[in-house]
């Protein structure tokens, strides 16, 4: 047995089992070994045992990112996953799903296996691939669905791109359902979208910018729900910007029909007016959407229609985005501004609790994966986060550990600061000057 | 000076005061069009670039007379055959210009607030000579330009403008200019052609362009495209030609003594029957002559001259200022 760790002092978060007190938490050999007087006596008694007195600060389940763009293979200039998974440590996460729409798409085994391979070898996180729908995320053809689960994909997705063929979803749907995975679907009527790049709207109409109406997405939201509803499939609607979306998902989940959702950081606390300015890092796709629609997203957050809270972390160079505002591309980063802009949004002016907050950045898009973990249980691997909630810290895109920089919260202040971040029991992230005892 | 401004970029960002200061030195400068010799010495020694990455034939020679008719240097640069068809970015592009020591930058782009994105990054003034569908400042200028020297006043004229508003920045620059000066405008479009809350800019929208036109002082006709992109918007040219094309019966209902305009191109026998194109009551010619001194009052108002005294029709007066002559900047600010 390794020297155990004590975090001790803090306020321990752990909503899957309803457990929220100050209590130590016991680690050992990678493991949690328990929490207070529940942690075995040889290890409480151990007098090589190290103390990380972190008083005042919540001690959770590392966070999970159900969305992110990690850019590796073929974008590394964008992002790799080494500095996606540092820059997820750094926001709290210790476990992310990413995105197929690298180049090329993770569309095979080899694809999903290279992924999983360099972020055992890089990786300062968890790593789950999502595989493609369509071979190329053309739209066109399944992939080979089961070997790619088999390979170790979570999901399907062609994000970045809807499925646009109701006839293709259908069968994803009815090819996945055995396989108890969801098909994530980027919401997006292409027709509809057009060549729009911001919401469609007073500000758009004022600023003369091509508009993306709110039905976009709400039409295939709608018509996914049916098709769910046809095959008894998995739908997860992913990063839903528009009120009308909510509304949707909240029947559908009444009639009980499988389908989840999640939404992005951005849209609960910008509206379109934010593009007032044409500063690219205010375009991102779905567009940020009026005060209406980010009201509705965020009773659809606290009712639970909308199940995570991810944060469509989508990396470009700044050479992308300093531009004008058609020629950028769409999205911004999220990793590590994530937790700070969900505790103003939602736990700052009461509209959420701490616990139900964790438990939408955990439990909950684990669980839409169907994967285990997420609590801080006797004998699951260590992956903690440590914050402070009421510490508040600068946005400086400028000393992210991701590559890209494109975001829109440049020198906000945040409330929650991240303290430490832990996989497996190995520190990934530490911020240095509040923690200095920490090893 | 406009204010304090380095760029013109939209008429949403000026004052009433602005406006009205800019239309009046452009009152000077119609008058020096008149002269035998109609050009000035106000911007020797400055180099004014136009920027045109979108196709232009009567903006870009109007500005190009207008910089030549206040003596600058002018460099043209069109992106047929430029290296922006080889991919590099507009930022680049512009620190190239700016490298080469240019003062006033006159830029056409398709994608809106473009020419804000060069402003914020040049220490050059910029002038937006249209925008995607967002503003087209010196056209809304020039229209209204014409629409006080045919009415003598702009405040309390009912003033219609027909049309793709939606796609029009044309019709945005009319309308914040005009609703500034006091104008009463109305507009009237298929409604694809009409975008989200535009009842918002300070406008009636009518059911029907006869309505719109109904007792108007002015007319403004916007130019109809139904190239591919659009062509979900509306079923045909003809289809619209015999419901909003405007037509000498159909403008019986406006004043006797309405005044007609178009920004030009027109579509003939679409959007504007011949007769009223060519009609007692048309001004398209006039626009495109007054369009010559709006755009050299906002060149010379942005070189850093104050307006010039109303009564000083003789010469503007030459101003040499720092900004003018100094060391022209590498270094692009951000």
């Amino acid at each position: 047995m390794a020297s155990p760790l004590c975090i001790r002092g803090g306020r321990v978060l752990d909503p899957a089992r309803g457990i929220d007190r100050v209590q130590d938490l016991w680690i050992v050999d990678g493991k949690i070994a328990g929490l207070g007087e529940d942690a075995p006596a040889d290890v409480r008694s151990d007098r090589a045992a190290e103390v990380l007195s972190v008083k005042g600060a919540v001690i959770c389940p590392g966070l999970v990112d159900i969305h992110v763009h990690l850019r590796e293979p073929g974008q590394e200039e964008k992002e790799t996953i080494e500095s996606g998974t540092l820059a997820a440590a750094r926001g709290g996460f210790t476990t992310v799903a990413c995105m197929p729409n690298t180049t090329p798409p993770l569309d095979d085994r080899p694809r999903i296996e290279y992924v999983i391979r360099r972020a055992r070898e890089s990786g300062h996180a968890r790593v789950h691939p999502i595989a493609a729908v369509t071979r190329g995320q053309m739209g066109e053809s399944l992939t080979e669905i089961e070997e790619l689960v088999e390979a170790g994909a979570v999901a399907i997705s062609d994000d970045g791109k809807p499925v646009r063929n109701a006839e293709i979803m259908r069968r994803a749907l009815e090819l996945t359902r055995p396989l108890g995975i969801p098909v994530i679907q980027h919401a997006e009527d292409p027709d509809l979208k057009g060549d729009g790049v911001m919401h469609e709207g007073w500000t758009s109409t004022r600023l003369g910018m091509k508009g993306i109406p709110d039905a976009a997405e709400s039409v295939i939201v709608a018509r996914d729900a049916l098709l769910a509803e046809l095959t008894g499939g998995h739908v997860h609607v992913a990063h839903v910007s528009a009120g009308r979306s909510t509304e949707i998902i909240r029947r559908a989940k009444a009639r009980g029909i499988r389908m989840t959702a999640e939404t992005a950081p951005h849209y609960l606390l910008l509206t379109d007016e934010a593009v007032e300015g044409f500063d690219p890092r205010t375009k991102m796709n779905p567009p940020l959407r009026s005060a209406r629609d980010r009201e509705a997203l965020i009773e659809a957050v606290v009712d639970g229609t909308l199940d995570c809270l991810a944060t469509d972390h989508a990396p470009h160079t700044d050479f992308e985005k300093d531009s004008d505002f058609d020629s950028a591309p769409f999205g911004i980063v999220g990793l590590e501004t994530a937790l700070g802009i969900y505790l103003k949004a939602l736990v700052e002016p009461k509209l959420l609790s701490l616990p139900e907050l964790i438990l939408r950045m955990t439990v909950n898009p684990l669980r839409v994966l169907g994967l285990p973990g997420g609590t801080l249980e006797a004998g699951v691997p260590a992956d903690v986060t440590v914050f402070d909630p009421s510490r508040r810290w600068t946005v400086r895109a400028e000393e992210f550990a991701s590559k890209g920089r494109n975001t829109p919260f440049q020198g906000w202040e945040l409330p929650g600061q991240v303290l430490m971040t832990m996989l497996g029991g190995r520190v990934t992230y530490r911020a240095e000057t509040l923690l200095a005892g920490a090893r | 000076m406009i204010g304090a401004r380095k760029d013109l970029l939209g008429l949403e960002d000026l004052s009433a005061e602005e406006i009205v200061s800019i239309l009046d030195t452009a009152r000077t400068f119609r008058e020096v069009l008149d002269r035998p010799i109609p050009k000035v010495p106000s911007l020797r020694g400055l180099t004014a670039a136009n920027l045109f990455f979108e196709a232009s034939t009567r903006t870009r020679l109007s500005f190009e007379l207008a910089e030549k008719r206040l003596s600058a240097d002018t460099v043209n640069f069109q992106t047929s055959g430029s290296s922006v068809s080889k991919g590099e970015s507009l930022k680049d592009t512009a620190r190239n210009i700016e490298a080469m020591g240019i003062h006033l930058v006159v830029i056409r782009h398709q994608s809106s607030g473009a020419p804000h994105y060069l402003a914020g990054n040049l220490d050059a003034g910029v002038i937006n000579a249209g925008d995607g569908t967002h503003e087209h400042p010196t056209q809304g200028l020039l229209d209204i330009f014409t629409i006080r020297e045919r009415r003598g006043k702009v405040a309390g004229l009912r003033v219609a403008i027909i049309g793709d508003i939606a796609h029009s920045r044309v019709a945005r620059s009319n309308i914040w200019g005009l609703t500034k000066l006091g104008a009463s405008v109305t507009i009237a479009g298929p409604a694809t052609m009409m975008p989200m809350e535009v009842e918002r800019f300070g406008v009636k929208v009518a059911r029907s362009v006869d309505e719109a036109i109904e007792g108007a002082d002015v007319v403004n006709i916007l130019r109809i495209q139904l190239e591919r992109q659009r062509s979900t918007l509306y079923s045909s040219l003809r289809e619209y030609a015999r419901v909003y094309g405007i037509t000498s019966t159909r403008l019986k209902r406006a004043k006797p003594d309405v005044t007609v305009m178009h920004p030009g191109p027109m579509n003939r026998g679409v959007e504007i029957a011949q007769d009223v194109a060519d009609g007692e009551h048309s001004v398209i010619l006039q626009q495109v002559t007054n369009g010559v001194a709006v755009r050299m009052a906002v060149l010379y108002l942005l070189a850093g001259h104050k307006a010039p005294d109303e009564s000083a029709t003789e010469h503007p007066p030459v101003k040499e200022t720092k900004k003018a002559h100094g060391e022209p900047s590498l270094h692009p600010r951000r």
